[in-house]
């Protein structure tokens, strides 16, 4: 069941996604959310980036995860207005 | 200053369930304070009770875990001692709107700046799952085995009725918008109500054939709708989200100013035959 965002912003340009294994739960909603199927668990539900060519840049995961356990890299710059 | 500079990092992973959106709603929080340019000094976070009010011991401002309901109470307090700071609640619904029901309206009403996050996961997540005036009928909880027949407030409208000048709602699986609208929360000066619509698929989901935090964000995206939007009026039956009020009045702690410095111009009233005081 693929699932996506009704408006989400494609944005960024990723490298590299870092899953902080030590905080993340294991709830799946990255896995099951992200447009592009990026995420697998593994056979005890631990989350690997598996597919990062793939990755759009539309920062759902990193804001969906709970467990802020997940860094899209490079880190955005924020610009204050 | 990156978002996990804002976090009180030796606590983490945090206490919360797996998949539990109190959790996503502190990720939007973060992304929102850093959007503003926030500094940590600057901003002070007042919380209750419950599991949403554990937000308090994350973040790394200046943080106060008060008592149950009460959150609003003490927050007031802080912002008329120190009205520069920006104060922030943190509401589980049971917190805000059950036994902290009084103080919410009344915070409304005197407009004082608090930005309010009322985190509704529909039932008491902490002490085990028992039904908040959030639940809604036909909830089952611990306290509703055969389910409940409370009806529900409306968090929208009772924050519009009570007096507050910013009121918006959105969930946890509209991640975006959730960031706009903590945002704009924050920035507004005067009470703000953001309702964010959060999942307990510890003692919500499980009691409620929703078998994770999976299933029930999709409830999020298929029960609610953007406001204004074509199918909102095709499906009156769903939720609207959306910014219901943005609007100018009185602050609070502005009006107490404005007070004490006319009355200190006034004198002090007594009549000594005339003489300056
Ligand atoms: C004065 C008082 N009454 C009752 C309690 C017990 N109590 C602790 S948390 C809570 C409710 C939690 O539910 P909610 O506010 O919705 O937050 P959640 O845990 O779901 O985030 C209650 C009734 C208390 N701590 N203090
Ligand atoms: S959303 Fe976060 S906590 Fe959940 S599985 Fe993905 S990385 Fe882990
Ligand atoms: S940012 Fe995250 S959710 Fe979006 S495509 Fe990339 S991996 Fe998937
Ligand atoms: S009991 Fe519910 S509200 Fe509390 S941490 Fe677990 S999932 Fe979150």
């Amino acid at each position: 069941m693929v699932k996506t965002q009704e408006n989400y912003v494609a944005a960024r340009t990723v490298d590299e996604i870092s899953v902080n294994a030590e905080w993340c739960k294991r709830c799946g909603l990255c896995v099951a959310y992200c447009p592009k199927r990026v995420f697998d668990q593994d056979a005890f539900g631990r989350v690997i980036a598996a597919r990062v060519a793939d990755c759009i840049g539309c920062e759902l995961c990193e804001r969906l995860c709970p467990d802020l356990a997940i860094t899209l890299l490079p880190e955005r710059a924020v610009a204050h207005g | 200053m990156a978002v996990q500079d804002y976090i009180r990092k030796r606590f983490f992973p945090h206490i919360w369930c797996a998949g539990c959106g109190h959790g996503t709603v502190l990720n939007a929080l973060l992304r929102s304070v850093e959007a503003l340019g926030l500094s940590k000094d600057e901003l002070v976070m007042v919380s209750g009770i419950g599991c949403s009010a554990r937000i308090s011991g994350y973040v790394d401002f200046h943080t106060l875990h008060t008592l149950h309901g009460r959150a609003l109470a003490f927050a007031t307090g802080v912002k008329m001692g120190r009205p520069d700071l920006k104060i922030i609640c943190p509401l589980g619904d049971g917190d805000a709107l059950a036994i902290g029901g009084n103080h919410f309206i009344h915070a409304a009403r005197r407009n004082i700046d608090v930005t309010t996050i009322v985190l509704n996961n529909q039932i008491y997540g902490m002490t085990g799952g028992q039904f908040s005036p959030l639940s809604g009928c036909d909830v089952n909880a611990t306290t509703a085995p055969y389910a409940n027949i409370d009806p529900a407030f409306d968090t929208v409208n009772l924050a519009t009725a009570s007096g507050a000048t910013f009121v918006a709602r959105t969930t946890t699986f509209h991640v975006h918008e959730l960031e706009k609208y903590l945002t704009r929360a924050i920035a507004h000066r005067g009470f703000s109500v953001v309702e964010v619509l959060s999942q307990c698929p510890t003692h919500f989901g499980r009691r409620n054939n929703q078998s994770d935090a999976v299933e029930m964000l999709d409830h999020f995206r298929q029960q609610t709708v953007a406001r204004g939007a074509k199918r909102s009026r095709e499906r009156p039956d769903l939720m609207q989200r959306g910014i219901f009020v943005e609007e100018e009045r009185p602050e609070y702690c502005e009006q107490y100013d404005a007070l004490v410095a006319k009355a200190s111009a006034a004198g002090n009233g007594t009549n000594n035959g005339g003489a300056a005081s």
